[in-house]
């Protein structure tokens, strides 16, 4: 069983692992709320400037990895983790490693889009300001508008920068989240369900954006929809009951997947 | 064909009973809308009736009648060495000077009896009202004035209509020949009623018209001040940090459990621990606002944490998760989000805590702030009274006058929970943010 695991975490080594260097590796990942075992000894290795997509049914464990990456899961008092999350060499569950500093790296967008109530403006400006990012005002400005330019809303909003995020269509209220995430220069990008609250036109914007991102980040997306992880990643990983079963390139784990359970799963039998 | 007669027999009476069971909805809901409305109308009702009766019985102590009279400042009275000395020109009498006036206005003649009856026509203070003028302006001394003194009480009745001179003389507070003066002095112009200024400048007296509510005001206003430094900052910090920082475990569940207990404790028992902790241990000074304030504080303690810890949960945890995910850090998730978020709240439950306070009575009257305190307090340890507390006492006096007094200060205490709540409702609506 073990051998059979160890062999799902790289299936034939992917060829996108084989062309990028890994930027995130997992190895025997436990993570418990209280007394349930929500992800059991999982292992993986995800590549830069690559989109990977975590698919599976609801409560395989997909999203409490996902947060598990950048501990945004210290927040949930009964939850523990073990095994070892390495970004760029360093364990991000190591005692000296600043949460804050983690976060500043590893980037998240949530799945119901969450400016704060404040102006367009000052949501992409929040991240640079507090880590100090720009040394002047015009600075400040400069990696706002380069941030809202790169999550495709410049052109949308640069006439009413001052006018609150809320005020913002559903779709652009995830897209200046999504600014607000790359203003503090992340190297990975969690996504989680980016869409699951959004129309298809706003969808289709978020899912061209994100692959526009994929040349400079490492992309890690959740979603419930087996097309958008089909149509944006390049990896995919198949997620239930807390384990990880298989793990590889997008297009041949839809057309030809390993493991009966994903071929289930991709073809509706549960799920 | 035997089916479809049956079913032009049932459906009618399906739709009969239908329609009766519609009916009976539309009926439960309008008798419940009904009795809601009756509920509003009847509250209503009793707030108008309330006012009514407090704004009736009061407006008449915010006038008071004067009488102008021409008032010879003589040396030999206030004044016979000469020195111009403040110890002496504050002992003069300078009721003899102020009665020689009226008798002269009235031209009461010699006699003795009717000097005293003219003499009652004046309050008591208004020796009071001619020193401060001499004090203010030794000057005058040796000239005539012109000035505006305040009327007896009885005076102040009859003028206002609550002596009714139909009474036979024998049973009214004023006899026919007072009355007589009165109206002479009506006739000559030199009554008359003005804005009761005294109401504001004056503490404790004896006399209704020379009391006021200046003792009461600057008590009220020294404990509010403790509360507002005391019970705002220690509250919410409090509660910010049983809301975001401190661990969920039988402790702080059972800190829980006693703040929501101490919210309910009535009042008198925080004027019994005042008495025990901050009199009798510490020694601080009966009677004073900081007693009274810190009393304040305590009882108002719970309110502000149970307020602002409803505020602060009720900011939505997405924003947190949004600044926690950039790497903002607890602190600053809570002073740059939580709390701007928050503030509506607090502010509310805060100021709605301060009208409690302001409006309290019980705890005070343990800590000995019933008392007469005719100077105004120069710092909260000297004695003052509080707004509720001089309401209290001019209730149980006896005089005529106090009623409308009574009256009044319910007004003026009135007013200022008014416009704290304005100010909660103002403050609410300026920092309300959607989300």
């Amino acid at each position: 069983m073990s051998e059979a695991f160890q062999t799902l975490v790289t299936p034939a080594n992917p060829r996108i692992l084989a062309e990028r260097p890994v930027k995130m590796s997992a190895r025997s990942v436990n993570v418990y709320y209280g007394e349930k075992h929500a992800i059991k000894n999982l292992s993986i290795d995800i590549p830069d400037r690559a989109v990977s997509a975590f698919i599976g049914p609801s409560g395989c464990g997909k999203s409490t990895f996902l947060r598990s990456i950048n501990r945004m899961n210290d927040t949930i008092p009964s939850c523990r983790v073990s095994g070892d999350i390495v970004i760029d060499d360093k364990n991000v569950y190591d005692r000296d490693l600043d949460v804050v500093q983690l976060r500043a790296k590893v980037g998240m967008v949530f799945q119901k889009p969450n400016p704060f109530p404040k102006s367009i403006f000052e949501n992409v400006a929040y991240g640079p300001r507090i880590h100090g990012i720009a040394r002047t005002k015009s600075e400040l400005e400069d990696i706002v508008v380069s941030s809202l330019r790169k999550a495709g809303l410049f052109e949308e909003v640069k006439d009413r920068l001052d006018h609150p995020g809320t005020g913002l269509s559903g779709g652009q209220q995830q897209r200046l989240c999504i600014a607000r995430a790359i203003a503090v220069n992340p190297e990975v990008i969690l996504m989680d369900e980016p869409c699951s609250a959004l129309d298809p036109i706003a969808t289709a914007r978020i899912e061209e954006l994100i692959d526009e991102l994929r040349q400079n980040f490492c992309i890690i997306i959740v979603t419930h929809s087996m097309q958008q992880a089909a149509r944006v990643s390049q990896l995919t990983a198949f997620f239930h009951l807390g384990t990880l079963v298989e793990f590889g390139d997008t297009d041949e784990m839809f057309t030809a997947p390993q493991e009966q359970r994903t071929q289930d799963y991709i073809t509706g039998r549960f799920g | 064909m035997s089916m479809t007669v049956s079913e032009q027999k049932t459906m009618p009476s399906r739709a009969a009973s239908t329609a009766a069971h519609l009916a009976k909805r539309h009926r439960v809901e309008k008798r419940f809308r009904f009795y809601g409305a009756a509920a509003i109308a009847f509250c209503f009702l009793a707030v108008i009736v309330l006012f009514a009766s407090i704004v009736s019985k009061g407006y008449p102590a915010f006038l008071q009648t004067h009488v102008t009279l021409s008032v010879p400042l003589d040396e030999q009275v206030i004044d016979p060495a000469g020195t111009r000395l403040r110890n002496d020109l504050y002992i003069a009498d300078y009721t003899k000077l102020a009665r020689q006036a009226l008798y002269t206005a009235l031209d009461t003649g010699k006699d003795r009896a009717s000097r005293k009856k003219a003499g009652q026509l004046l309050s008591r203070g208004v020796d009071v009202e001619l020193r401060d003028l001499v004090l203010a302006d030794p000057s005058l001394i040796g000239t005539t004035v012109e000035v505006s003194l305040t009327a007896a009480d009885n005076v102040d009745a009859l003028l206002k209509g609550a002596i009714d001179r139909n009474v036979p003389a024998a049973s009214r507070q004023l006899d026919d020949q007072q009355l007589a003066w009165i109206d002479k002095l009506i006739a000559a112009g030199k009554i008359h009623k003005d804005f009761n200024w005294t109401l504001f400048t004056r503490g404790a007296s004896s006399q209704p018209e020379t009391a006021g509510l200046l003792v009461a005001l600057i008590g009220s206003l020294y404990m509010m001040l403790t509360v507002t430094f005391l019970a705002v900052p220690f509250g919410v910090a409090g509660a910010i940090y049983l809301e975001e920082f401190a661990p969920r475990n039988k402790w702080t569940d059972l800190i829980e459990v006693n703040v929501n207990n101490l919210a309910a404790v009535p009042s008198i028992v925080y004027g019994l621990l005042g008495l025990a902790v901050f009199i009798n241990a510490f020694g601080l000074p009966r009677s004073a606002p900081i007693v009274g304030g810190l009393v304040l504080s305590l009882m108002t303690l719970p309110t502000i944490i149970i307020a602002t810890r409803a505020a602060v949960a009720a900011v939505p945890p997405s924003i947190k998760e949004a600044a926690l995910g950039i790497g903002a850090s607890k602190m600053q998730v809570i002073m740059h989000h939580v709390l701007p978020l928050a503030v509506p709240g607090i502010l509310t439950g805060t100021i709605i805590g301060l009208v409690r306070a302001l409006g309290e009575t019980a705890p005070l009257l343990m800590i000995g702030m019933v008392a007469f305190v005719v100077d105004p307090p120069a710092t909260p340890l000297e004695p003052a009274t509080a707004l509720p507390i001089q309401i209290y006492m001019w209730a149980t006096s006896a005089e005529r006058g106090f009623t409308a007094l009574t009256g009044a200060a319910t007004i003026i205490l009135l007013l200022f929970s008014f416009a704290m709540n304005a100010v909660a409702i103002y403050l609410r609506r300026r920092f309300e943010r959607r989300w």
